[in-house]
């Protein structure tokens, strides 16, 4: 992880939820920003990485650990 | 004497004000605490009236109440733009220079829809997030001859089901006029029809049942004002002869300039104490904060009990440990004269609860006993 990763703690959210937190992340922050979402909902694992395909960003890593599912996106467009 | 701010008279604001002076009443009365409400206007405007607005079932009037009388008397009452916090000097510079110092800082400052984000979008689109918009869509509607009215939603934005009740009620009102062939098209940033997923479920069954189109990942880039088009960041392009967009929102100028927000204006915050992160005399509630949760009045109102009570802990010498547990509630009209609502918190997904017509004469019930709520009383 760089220090310049982006940390969205978005568990326990249901609205807006993870997708919709990291997207407000990507349209605020610069091309070339990491994020890392933090989230307590298992759907997030399959979600996020659907979305960041569909939208041409790039999807880092996607883990689990203990029980928080983190996913790291690069804002690349 | 403890001097309390609060820096924004809507919501959230004069809920904590109006609960502190009541709570407070002696320490106010001795004159060891004094509350302040800065306020950009002299009304306090109930927005959820804007969606009724649009529809000609209400009227800018019924939305308003000179916020002087939603405030309790104690409460000292400051009309006009805050330009800043100077965080330094512990004081709210107004934009006339007047210095206004705190001891404890509230703020609810709210959000703003900001469609200059998206190119085309003020010229091409209609909002109801204000009430100037809602009037021209107001206005548009009553002239609209048919075609496909454009539903869009952008991120992040306040009142997380207005989008998905407007499309209900937009498609009763064509219904109405004669105009069944007219389309809706309700369109979603994520792969769902609502981030909620029982309310997601619940639209996904009703929506093919009541007529009205869906196309979800649609995040809107751009608007062709011209060909009357909007193309979305994941490449499609949909035409439309009246769009209604809800756009991305921001946090508030003031807190931008002050240096207290992120790249959106939104306020890190502590997601239970509601304490401005790296600040022990800020708090923060409403739509202003960065927290991953709903912006809606409900949201304003739990945190508000959290910040009140904090507070007047502190000031009779406590540590301030009360927590916000996360809680929203929203109530969401289901058109066709029903309605349903939806509660959770972080650690309590929702679940769904069944239209009904008596939820709906219960939300029509509330909108008129806001005032209740906003005075502290309900
Ligand atoms: C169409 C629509 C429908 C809605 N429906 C619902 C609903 O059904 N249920 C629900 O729970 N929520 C609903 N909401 C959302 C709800 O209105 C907001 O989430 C809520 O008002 C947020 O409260 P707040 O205290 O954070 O901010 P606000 O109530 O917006 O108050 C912010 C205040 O700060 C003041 N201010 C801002 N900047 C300055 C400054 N520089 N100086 C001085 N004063 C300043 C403003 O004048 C304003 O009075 C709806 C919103 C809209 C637009």
């Amino acid at each position: 992880m760089t220090s310049e990763t982006k940390i969205v703690d978005a568990r326990g959210s249901y609205c807006p939820g993870p997708l919709m937190e990291l997207i407000k992340g990507i349209r605020q922050e610069p091309v070339g920003t990491v994020f890392e979402v933090w989230s307590s909902d298992r759907g997030s694992a399959k979600d996020i990485p659907e979305w960041v395909k569909r939208a041409g960003h790039e999807l880092l890593s996607n883990v689990e650990e203990d029980g928080i599912y983190k996913v790291q996106v690069k804002k690349v467009k | 004497m403890t001097r309390i701010v609060l820096l924004g008279g809507g919501v959230g604001g004069s809920m904590v004000a109006n609960q502190l002076a009541r709570q407070l009443k002696a320490e106010v009365l001795h004159g060891d605490v004094e509350i302040t409400v800065i306020n950009q206007t002299p009304d306090h405007v109930y927005q959820p009236y804007f969606l009724y607005m649009a529809f000609d079932q209400a009227v800018p009037a019924d939305a308003r109440r000179d916020e002087r009388q939603v405030l309790h008397s104690q409460v000292r009452l400051v009309v006009g733009e805050a330009d800043r916090v100077d965080r330094d000097a512990s004081a709210v510079i107004m934009q006339d220079g007047t210095k206004i110092p705190y001891d404890f800082l509230v703020i609810a400052t709210g959000s703003r829809p900001a469609p200059e984000q998206i190119p085309g979008l003020t010229e091409g689109g209609h909002i109801f997030y204000t009430e100037e918009g809602a009037l021209k869509l107001r206005d548009a509607l009553q002239n609209f001859q048919g075609g496909r009215i454009l539903v869009t939603v952008s991120v992040p934005h306040k009142c997380p089901v207005a989008p998905l009740e407007f499309s209900m009620m937009v498609r009763d009102w064509l219904n109405q006029r004669g105009m069944e062939s007219a389309e809706v098209l309700y369109t979603y940033p994520i792969g769902r029809l609502h981030s909620l997923e029982p309310v997601a479920e619940w639209a996904a069954r009703v929506f093919p049942e009541r007529n009205i189109q869906s196309q979800v990942f649609f995040n809107v880039e751009s608007v062709d004002p011209e060909n009357h088009t909007v193309t979305s960041l994941e490449g499609d392009t949909v035409s439309y002869d009246l769009l209604v967009a809800i756009p991305p929102h921001v946090g508030q100028t003031v807190i931008q300039r002050s240096g207290l927000g992120d790249a959106g204006g939104w306020i890190p915050t502590d997601r239970y104490s509601l304490e401005m992160v790296g600040a022990d005399n800020i708090y923060v509630l409403g739509d202003a904060t960065n927290l991953p949760i709903s912006k809606a009045g409900s949201t304003a109102h739990f945190e508000a009990d959290v910040v009140s009570a904090n507070l007047i802990n502190r000031i009779r010498g406590g540590k301030g440990s009360a927590r916000y547990d996360g809680k929203v509630f929203c109530f969401i009209e289901a058109g066709a004269d029903e309605a349903t609502y939806i509660k959770f918190d972080y650690q309590h997904p929702p679940k769904p609860q069944p239209p009904s017509s008596m939820i709906h004469l219960y939300k029509l019930a509330f909108n008129k006993m806001y005032w209740l709520s906003a005075a502290g009383i309900l």
